[in-house]
């Protein structure tokens, strides 16, 4: 046999195993996705027996990159560009912990007032994020008022990201060694009013949305994940704090300027699928009141980066290094090996981590339950592919 | 954040990192080496028969619960791979900062390891990725099968370093 034959042979071994439906089989096989509108480029594969989940077969790997291999043919600044490309709405974070990682790695410390910009952006990414999510939340549990607010006030803070870093999103602004520039001259109080906006409008969300009570009967009671589970499964970011586990990166282990700004843990106790809608909006509310503080206690002026060669050369090593993003612990692992390439990158996202939840979940649940299940695990497909 | 309770933070923290590593080491002897121990982070190397029971011995005794991160990586000049878990705490708060790298090594040509499933159900589809990423089969593991690549992927496993991406 042809080497060629063999490769196809181990293939097939590999592939994915699918179970057949057959005639007689009471059970009715349903594939969710990947082109289904409700759940962005991912498909599961649910067996119902009536109307309810009896087995759920994940099929991740649609929008898959290889961004890991990618890595290692880049050196440590030509990284950043595509690194961000698995969540754009997010891209301060999921930059922030790779940048922490490697100056980990070399051993430089970044410039007070960068440490302060890098916490700003990230908290802004946070808020972009989550309005994006909560509109996406909105309109598939059927509340399309949700869909409109959410989607046209993050606009703002797309301006704000835009005037801080020159691009709505894809920043490509987190840099080891701290940010690639200073904040223009009138961007505080533009910023503060933009708070002070969202906040008001914040009020209003509760008020049309969570307050709502079809949503609250579609989401209180549903998909109950206890403290045990979560924990047993490793789940991470609001899934974790709505299953009562109060544990924010930010404050466990404060990178940067974290240890100075005081904020509290939003974490809620009832386990359900309103407490996993609920706190990231929480979380929104408080990155406001970090934003504050964060203006409030930058230095007026200094250097925003610590300077590096472009081809800078990590030692040989190891470094680990994990931030709060939107979706909870975003985790890098970088080995070097000396030279000005990483030899091994490995990105373990929030994303990744949470979707294990979801077979848990929905095994013993109502097909209808489905969209405010999977919504609630704030869930983004491609930063769970890289 | 003064300097002084910065400093009382860094003294708690390496001893922390002391007390596991060296109940860790007291209990498997030769078989366990410490590879780097610093602030909230340290990595043991263990021999690939007992990475089984040092995870049931790190989370019966010190509450490790959950991994943050599972990985595999490739090492062809000493014919190696390299896997690493990353474990982590939810129910012990001294150790909510502090990671614990527990890893291992397989040779390259047959590469096999015991699963961490029973142990740690965090695992699951970390391995399954550093099953088709690198090739390494985990023994125990229910679904070693077709993960995050197109299923028609005829190759070697694709972060192995022989595997080359083109023009580059």
């Amino acid at each position: 046999m042809s080497s060629l034959d063999e490769k196809i042979e181990e293939a097939k071994k590999l592939s994915m195993h699918i179970v057949k439906e057959s005639e007689d089989d009471k059970l009715m096989t349903l594939s969710v996705g990947p082109q289904h509108p409700g759940t962005g480029h991912f498909r599961f594969i649910i067996k119902l027996d009536g109307d309810y989940i009896v087995n759920v077969n994940l099929d991740l790997g649609y929008v898959h990159r290889g961004e890991e291999k990618m890595c290692e043919y880049r050196n440590y600044f030509t990284n950043i560009p595509h690194l961000e490309r698995p969540v754009i709405h997010d891209s301060a974070n999921i930059t922030y912990s790779y940048s922490l990682a490697v100056e980990d790695l070399i051993g430089i410390t970044v410039p007070r007032r960068g440490q302060f910009l890098r916490a700003l952006t990230s908290e802004l990414d946070r808020i972009n994020y989550t309005l994006y999510w909560l509109a996406i939340y909105g309109i598939f549990l059927g509340h399309s008022t949700m869909f409109m607010w959410p989607a046209a006030d993050r606009e703002l803070v797309l301006d704000l990201l835009e005037r801080l870093t020159g691009h709505r999103i894809t920043h490509a602004f987190n840099i080891p060694g701290g940010v690639r520039n200073d904040m223009p001259n009138n961007f505080k109080e533009k910023c503060l009013s933009q708070i002070n906006y969202l906040e008001k409008r914040l009020k209003e969300y509760e008020h049309i949305f969570y307050n709502n009570p079809l949503f609250r009967q579609r989401t209180e009671g549903v998909g109950i994940l206890s403290k045990e589970d979560a924990i047993k499964l490793g789940v991470t970011g609001s899934v974790l704090r709505a299953s009562g586990v109060p544990y924010d990166i930010r404050k466990v282990e404060p990178y940067d300027i974290y240890n100075e700004i005081d904020f509290n843990v939003q974490y809620m106790k009832t386990c359900d699928s309103f407490a996993r809608a609920y706190i990231p909006f929480l979380d929104v509310r408080e990155s406001c009141h970090i934003i504050r503080e964060l203006l409030d206690k930058m230095p007026e002026s200094g250097d925003v980066r610590e300077k590096l060669l472009s081809n800078i050369k990590g030692p040989p090593g190891e470094s680990f290094k994990r931030v709060e993003s939107g979706r909870g612990a975003l985790s890098y692992h970088l080995v070097s090996d000396g030279t000005s390439r990483p030899y091994r990158v490995k990105i373990s996202t929030g994303s990744f981590r949470n979707i294990i939840a979801l077979p848990f979940l929905l095994v013993g649940s109502k097909l209808g339950d489905m969209p405010a299940i999977y919504w609630s695990l704030n869930y983004w497909p491609i930063e769970a592919d890289r | 954040m003064d300097r002084k309770s910065e400093i009382e933070l860094k003294k708690k923290s390496l001893l922390l990192s002391k007390d596991i590593l060296n109940s860790v080491v007291e209990k498997f002897g030769e078989k366990v080496d410490v590879i780097y121990d610093k602030r909230n982070r340290s990595k043991i190397m263990v021999n690939p028969e007992i990475i089984v029971e040092t995870a049931i011995f790190l989370r019966d005794h010190h509450g490790f619960d959950h991994v943050e991160s599972a990985s595999g990586t490739d090492y062809p000049k000493e014919d190696q791979i390299e896997i690493n878990y990353h474990l982590g705490s939810y129910v012990n708060p001294d150790l909510f900062p502090y990671v614990l790298v527990l890893s291992t090594k397989t040779s390259r040509s047959d590469p096999k390891s015991n699963s961490l499933i029973n142990i740690f159900p965090s695992v699951e589809y970390f391995e399954r990725e550093t099953y088709e990423m690198l090739g390494v089969y985990f023994i125990g593991h229910p679904r070693n099968e077709r993960f995050l690549l197109p299923e028609d992927w005829a190759d070697i496993p694709p972060l192995r370093k022989d595997f080359r991406l083109k023009g580059r």
